[in-house]
């Protein structure tokens, strides 16, 4: 479990986030939606402390990131997966190689070992024939598949995912939010994705929250969404014609 | 003030680069592959160079030396000490950092604008010291070497070319190359081409680790590695020769 608490951040002195208060459950898939520039990114970036907070307290399972030391904070980051919005794959690595990477770095197993743990990830994000192929020469969907893979190798705790369906085809993106949610409740990792992609909340929202202009300005789950009476979160969830509609024929 | 503050994170890196490595085995790995990528990626280019400075050398100084009181080896002697001394450490220098310098600087800085650092320290890796030492170290080994082979191929190749146009014949050349020979100077050569070694690699992985943007940002990161590495490499040439050979 994650908790955010009063969670402040400036950039020279525009405020981005405006005091977060919210808790990011175990075992389940939470969501951070909202407009660009609404702080979603910021949010994330504090949340796995590659920007340091101006206010305000993170606690993973009790332990205030912000206030640990350098030795502390790398325990901690052990314990955390993440897949960005680009992959980030190693481009001079081969996608067995990028899987086993957290292995060789992190863990005393055998080299025989660490391949055998590589290529359980890669089979379970559905890969195969993919082991000796470099990023560049796989497509968008098999990256991030490869992505979640190396995020998963040393079982993390919590997983964050940077927009994971960005750039990817509908039926591409269903697969990596099955396998994200899957992923999930498989090993009970408390799992956060930031999307703006409307067909991600309604298949994988556990929990859902809404940032509008740096603030938490909605909490929910995907069903509480169509009963919600909030002008900027109807604005941007029913923005379509097509949510619209799905929105009159839930009523 | 933007130079006093470049200075000062500059040094920040090196104390980050040269902090304790999570797992020196994958750090003796990534050395070993930065020595074969580099070493081999860089021989070709020091090989055509040097065999043509030896031969331009030799040509210059024989024109120059038309004096009949000047023996003809003294053109072997001049080609052997231009090599050793200037050509083959600060040539050489001055060509890997275009070369090996701003490949460097625009891998970590296409790195670092594609989120990969950013992914090695979430994983809590030192990403300074992961992409940084093992370039260097290797860079450090390597160049002296390099150098190495450069005067033998210098020296080599103002054999040839004297021969060749009738220059010089080849009993005085080789007469000219073994006399008067100093030893000290290939210490003096080698130590440079450790200095410069650093200096390349160090300054260029700076400049690409720092790099905020997008692709132009990672252009001008490698433009400006090879302008302070080039600039860093001539003081550090005035500075040791001072230091060396006065």
């Amino acid at each position: 479990m994650i908790e955010v608490r009063n969670l402040k951040k400036s950039f020279d002195g525009r405020a981005v986030l405006k005091g977060i208060n919210i808790t990011f459950n175990e075992g389940k898939t939470n969501l951070i939606i909202g407009q660009s520039g609404a702080g979603k990114s910021v949010l994330i970036k504090n949340l796995i402390g590659l920007v340091q907070p101006d206010e305000g307290e993170i606690l993973y399972d009790g332990r205030e990131f912000t206030k640990l030391n350098n030795k502390q904070k790398k325990k901690i980051r052990k314990e955390i997966g993440m897949v960005f919005q680009g992959g980030a794959l190693f481009d001079s690595s081969t996608v067995l190689e990028n899987v086993k990477f957290p292995l060789d770095m992190f863990t005393k197993m055998s080299e025989e070992e660490k391949i055998q743990r590589a290529n359980f990830c890669i089979q379970r994000v559905h890969l195969e024939n993919a082991n000796n192929l470099f990023p560049s020469e796989i497509s968008g969907g098999m990256q991030k598949r490869v992505a979640i893979a190396r995020a998963i190798a040393l079982n993390p705790k919590y997983l964050f995912c940077d927009e994971p369906n960005s750039g990817l085809d509908p039926k591409t993106s269903i697969v990596i939010d099955n396998l994200i949610q899957e992923i999930t409740e498989e090993y009970n990792i408390t799992t956060i994705v930031n999307t703006h992609d409307m067909n991600s909340v309604m298949e994988i929202g556990d929990k859902i929250m809404f940032v509008h202009e740096g603030a938490k300005w909605w909490e929910g789950t995907k069903d509480d969404l169509f009963s919600a009476n909030n002008k900027e979160l109807n604005d941007f969830v029913f923005a379509s014609k097509l949510f619209k509609t799905i929105k009159q024929n839930y009523k | 003030m933007k130079i006093i503050y470049n200075i000062g994170a500059y040094f920040i890196f090196l104390s980050k680069v040269f902090s304790k490595p999570e797992k020196a085995k994958v750090y003796y790995n990534q050395i070993i592959k930065e020595l074969d990528k580099q070493g081999l990626g860089s021989l070709g280019i020091v090989l055509i160079i040097s065999v043509f400075m030896g031969a331009v050398v030799t040509l210059q100084t024989a024109i120059n030396l038309e004096n009949p009181l000047i023996p003809r080896y003294m053109i072997g002697l001049a080609a052997r000490d231009s090599m050793i001394l200037e050509f083959s450490s600060t040539i050489i220098g001055l060509i890997l950092a275009g070369k090996a310098g701003s490949n460097v600087a625009s891998e970590i800085g296409t790195m670092r604008i594609t989120e990969q650092i950013d992914a090695l320290e979430i994983m809590g890796v030192n990403s300074a010291s992961f992409l940084a030492m093992p370039k260097i170290i290797a860079m450090v080994f390597l160049m002296p070497t390099l150098v190495i082979i450069s005067i033998f191929i210098g020296v080599s190749g103002g054999a040839l070319a004297g021969a060749a146009s009738g220059a010089v014949s080849m009993t005085d050349y080789i007469y000219g190359i073994q006399f008067d020979f100093k030893p000290f100077y290939i210490v003096y050569s080698v130590t440079k081409a450790v200095i410069f070694a650093f200096v390349i690699m160090s300054v260029s992985a700076y400049h690409g680790y720092k790099v905020k943007g997008g692709a132009l940002e990672v252009g001008r990161a490698s433009t400006k590695s090879v302008v302070y590495s080039s600039i860093l490499i001539l003081i550090f040439n005035l500075v040791i020769t001072q230091l060396f050979l006065t």
